[in-house]
């Protein structure tokens, strides 16, 4: 099928609710038509894909292949602009310490949790997980995506694991939170990040904005 | 530099209006609900609470409506609380744009609600939110619907056991300070921020910048409070932040 013009297709996959995603994605489409589905047509004809997750990564695995959306995300993510976030971004690497499942593998690496013995602040003080709040994501690489959007800028994260990439050239943007941590991959015609852009206030509405635009 | 304090703005709604009471009564009008928390937005808050206290039912409805036209305006994470019930209430804010759902009464008569709510839509939509009055010195029982009716409950345990039940997030309000402009009961925010180890929003008492900071540095609170201070133009958000940043706490400004 021929891609639809501008079409933004948002992947649902049944884990959490999208509205909030979508919304923030209306928000700056400037009038490109940003659908919620589950349908493998309707993913396979849009000119981009956006790649959310909530929830643990178990289930999200396992929803995604019960609604036959494994293909279409594959290929995806091989060849249109495609913006994974929070466990979209988990779901790109090889395995996951949660649950002990294996992910889509686009990325090498794992999925790991915060080591509990590594978690106290500068002044000695317990750092809850999840890891909740807005943080600051240092933009170890240059991209697209960073345009307009200040070096360090906070982002508002809600996870307990993160990404640990084989290839270190991946990584995009870094976060402190007990360990530094990769907090945003991108390579080729992807790019997907921990955080919640779509509730990160400005910084996250210029990420989504630049996603948009974004000619790989 | 790392994870940053947050502030946050709490709008008591009613019949689609946002107000502000005294020790939970003595109602004052303080305007849109979606207006104001663009204003907050723009001034730089964390977060946004709404916590619908609307007695009647049949008015349930409108905090929906609300709620869904702050999503489509606002986009920091949104919190929502008052007559919480049920999974399907739950899941009807989310769907209505709401990022988290905070319960309080319906917690206590039935901690079932929490662990089948947070196994549902997971801990980080599930905020519980405790209203606390001292009994003793060093101990505060919880109390529900708005304050009237007292559980038996201490306070300190109570809160470890929601985090076990599956709550994300606990919202602590000090029944005896909530109005007073005092500050937050920092004793009974230390004795909670101590005994979980998830987040902990201090709630209730906050007249000045001063008892933000304190809220964080001496109640150990991971995010802070308040409504009158920020509704009547006393201070904005982006004061309350430049004030906290200049005593050495992390914010995001």
């Amino acid at each position: 099928m021929a891609n639809k013009a501008g079409m933004v297709a948002v992947i649902d996959y049944g884990m959490g609710n999208l509205r909030s995603v979508w919304q923030a994605l209306v928000h700056v489409a400037e009038g490109r038509e940003v659908i919620v589905t589950a349908d493998p047509d309707i993913v396979a004809s849009a000119e981009r894909v956006v790649f959310p997750g909530q929830g643990a990564m178990p289930d999200c695995m396992r929803e995604l292949d019960a609604r036959g959306l494994r293909p279409v995300v594959l290929d995806a993510a091989r060849n249109k602009p495609f913006l994974g976030i929070c466990i979209g971004l988990q779901m790109l690497f090889e395995h996951s310490e949660e649950g002990d499942v294996s992910g889509l593998g686009v990325f090498s690496g794992c999925v790991r949790l915060f080591p509990p013995e590594k978690m106290f602040a500068a002044s000695g003080g317990r750092l809850k997980v999840p890891h909740m709040g807005w943080n600051e994501v240092a933009q170890c690489r240059a991209h697209p995506l960073w345009s307009r959007i200040g070096n360090g800028a906070r982002f508002y994260f809600v996870h307990s694991y993160f990404v640990d990439p084989v290839d270190r050239d991946c990584a995009v943007g870094m976060t402190d939170y007990g360990i530094p941590f990769t907090s945003a991959v991108a390579r080729d015609n992807i790019f997907a990040i921990q955080c919640h852009p779509e509730k990160s206030a400005q910084a996250g509405l210029a990420l989504l904005s630049n996603f948009m635009k974004w000619v790989p | 530099m790392g994870l940053a304090k947050r502030i946050i703005p709490c709008l008591d709604v009613t019949a689609g209006r946002v107000v502000k009471g005294t020790n939970f009564v003595d109602l004052r009008d303080a305007g849109d609900p979606v207006e104001i928390a663009r204003r907050y937005d723009d001034q730089g808050a964390d977060e946004v609470t709404f916590l619908d206290i609307t007695a009647s039912s049949d008015q349930r409805d409108i905090i929906l409506h609300i709620v869904e036209a702050c999503a489509s305006q606002v986009f920091i994470p949104l919190t929502v609380g008052g007559g919480v019930r049920t999974v399907a209430d739950v899941r009807r804010l989310l769907n209505a744009g709401a990022d988290k759902v905070s319960m309080n009464t319906a917690a206590v008569n039935n901690p079932d609600l929490v662990a089948d709510a947070s196994a549902k839509v997971g801990n980080q939509c599930i905020v519980v939110a405790i209203d606390a009055k001292q009994v003793a010195p060093g101990k505060w029982e919880v109390f529900t619907h708005g304050g009237r009716n007292r559980t038996g409950l201490d306070a300190v345990e109570w809160a470890r056991r929601v985090q076990q039940l599956g709550a994300g997030e606990i919202l602590l309000t000090s029944m005896d300070r909530d109005g007073t402009k005092n500050g937050f009961d920092l004793a009974l925010t230390r004795a909670v921020s101590d005994a979980v180890d998830i987040p902990v929003i201090a709630s209730g008492g906050v007249g000045n910048l001063q008892h933000l900071a304190d809220g964080v540095s001496i109640g150990g609170a991971d995010a802070v409070l308040a409504a009158s201070i920020f509704h009547f133009g006393e201070y904005t958000v982006r004061q309350a932040k430049e004030f906290m940043r200049d005593r050495g706490i992390e914010v995001r400004l």
